[in-house]
């Protein structure tokens, strides 16, 4: 069952990917570039969408709490997400939509994939000296916690005082309206024709 | 960005449909970490004593390397078992690309796109091997940042910030802080 869940998820967030545009470089690097931000928007609205939808359908009991998986917020989260935007904005592609890519036909992609995979494993052998000798480990501000109550015991919210509803669907509407008052250019002269829809 | 993509509100509810429905029957999407669980694969095949059953693991399998060993051998594990969630919904996505690029998705058009964007041509001219050796360490830069970081774009920037995790606002913080200025370097010139 579960690996059903996982080629039917997988098929549609690869098929989402690239529906949203966002396997093809050039609009990743416009978007970087604040050239044309329309794949910025649809990810925005994304994390919009999803935070009102999986905050509501916790609140109702729809959602188990015990899916919620919240990431441990350390140094090297700062770093780590530092190094990979100068890849990001060279290449164009992260590590999702870098293998979707390339499984559209783009060869770039390959070459970085295996870029990729020699630096997930220099990572690998670099683990163990990294977490004896600094401390890019060191948790920030209590580690696995979000922002609003989630009902998974597992993991502390920052803000208590207000019901963890509200502020996971108040983020997600205040996304969506962010989404829709970015402007789709910022920055250089307009590249697509049709940039102003 | 015309050609086979939606206009951002239908794509960007696509996307979300994709990250709501993955929390709601399974949990949240992550891509990164495969990187490592492929590599670790091959390196038990080329040195078979690099992953070993352990009863006393929680995983039931250890490492003498201390990344794969990590969380009670979890990542260990999925590498002698690549027939599990996480990695083959990697796989999956794949798939679905290639899918949505077969039924009139995004697509490289010509043979030029199908090596380097447009943007980065007018840039840095169409040689291919300057493109591919740019995207080979772009692709080692990201993968050991997104390692350090415990997750990517998908894991960190889409699933965390949907959860409001602390960790993925610090991630796309981090991110977003190097790649537009160098996108900007990079790209806003016009030299050709």
């Amino acid at each position: 069952m579960e690996l059903t869940f996982a080629i039917i998820f997988g098929l549609l967030f690869g098929f989402a990917l690239n529906r949203a545009g966002a396997t093809n470089p050039e609009n990743i690097i416009n978007m970087l570039r604040l050239n044309d931000l329309r794949l910025m928007k649809a990810i925005i609205f994304a994390i919009g969408l999803s935070a009102a939808a999986l905050f509501s359908g916790l609140a109702i009991g729809f959602i188990d709490p015990a899916h919620i998986s919240i990431k441990t917020a350390y140094i090297g989260v700062l770093i780590g997400g530092a190094l990979l935007g100068i890849g990001f904005a060279i290449a164009g592609y992260c590590p999702g939509t870098g293998l979707a890519a390339f499984a559209t036909g783009r060869k770039d992609a390959l070459f970085f994939i295996i870029g990729g995979l020699c630096g997930a494993f220099i990572y690998t052998l670099s683990f163990g000296w990294l977490a004896e000798n600094t401390a890019v480990f060191t948790d920030i501000a209590g580690g696995s916690v979000s922002l609003a109550q989630t009902g998974n015991d597992k993991y502390d919210a920052l803000i208590t005082s207000v019901p963890g509803t509200v502020i996971g669907v108040g983020f997600g509407l205040v996304m969506m309206i962010i989404a829709a008052v970015l402007p789709v250019h910022l920055l250089g002269p307009k590249t697509a024709p049709d940039q102003d829809d | 960005m015309c050609k086979g993509v939606l206009p951002w509100m239908a794509g960007g509810a696509l996307l979300a449909l994709a990250f709501f429905l993955a929390v709601l029957f399974v949990k949240p999407i992550g891509v990164s970490t495969q990187f490592v669980i492929a590599d670790a694969a091959v390196w038990d095949i080329v040195q078979p004593d690099i992953i070993v059953a352990d009863d006393t693991a929680k995983s039931g399998y250890a490492s003498p390397n201390a990344y794969l060993n990590k969380s009670g051998g979890k990542y260990a594990a999925a590498a002698k078992d690549l027939l599990n969630y996480s990695f083959v919904f990697v796989l999956a996505m794949m798939g679905g690309a290639a899918l949505s690029a077969i039924l009139k998705g995004d697509k490289p058009h010509s043979a030029t796109q199908k090596t380097m964007p447009p943007v980065w041509e007018n840039r840095f001219g169409n040689q291919t091997a300057k493109r591919y050796i740019a995207c080979f360490i772009a692709g080692f830069i990201v993968l050991f940042g997104a390692r350090l970081a415990g997750g990517c774009t998908s894991g960190h920037m889409m699933s965390g910030m949907m959860q409001t995790a602390l960790s993925g606002y610090i991630f796309a913080l981090g991110a977003f802080a190097t790649a537009i200025p160098l996108a900007i370097l990079l790209f806003n010139r016009t030299t050709r």
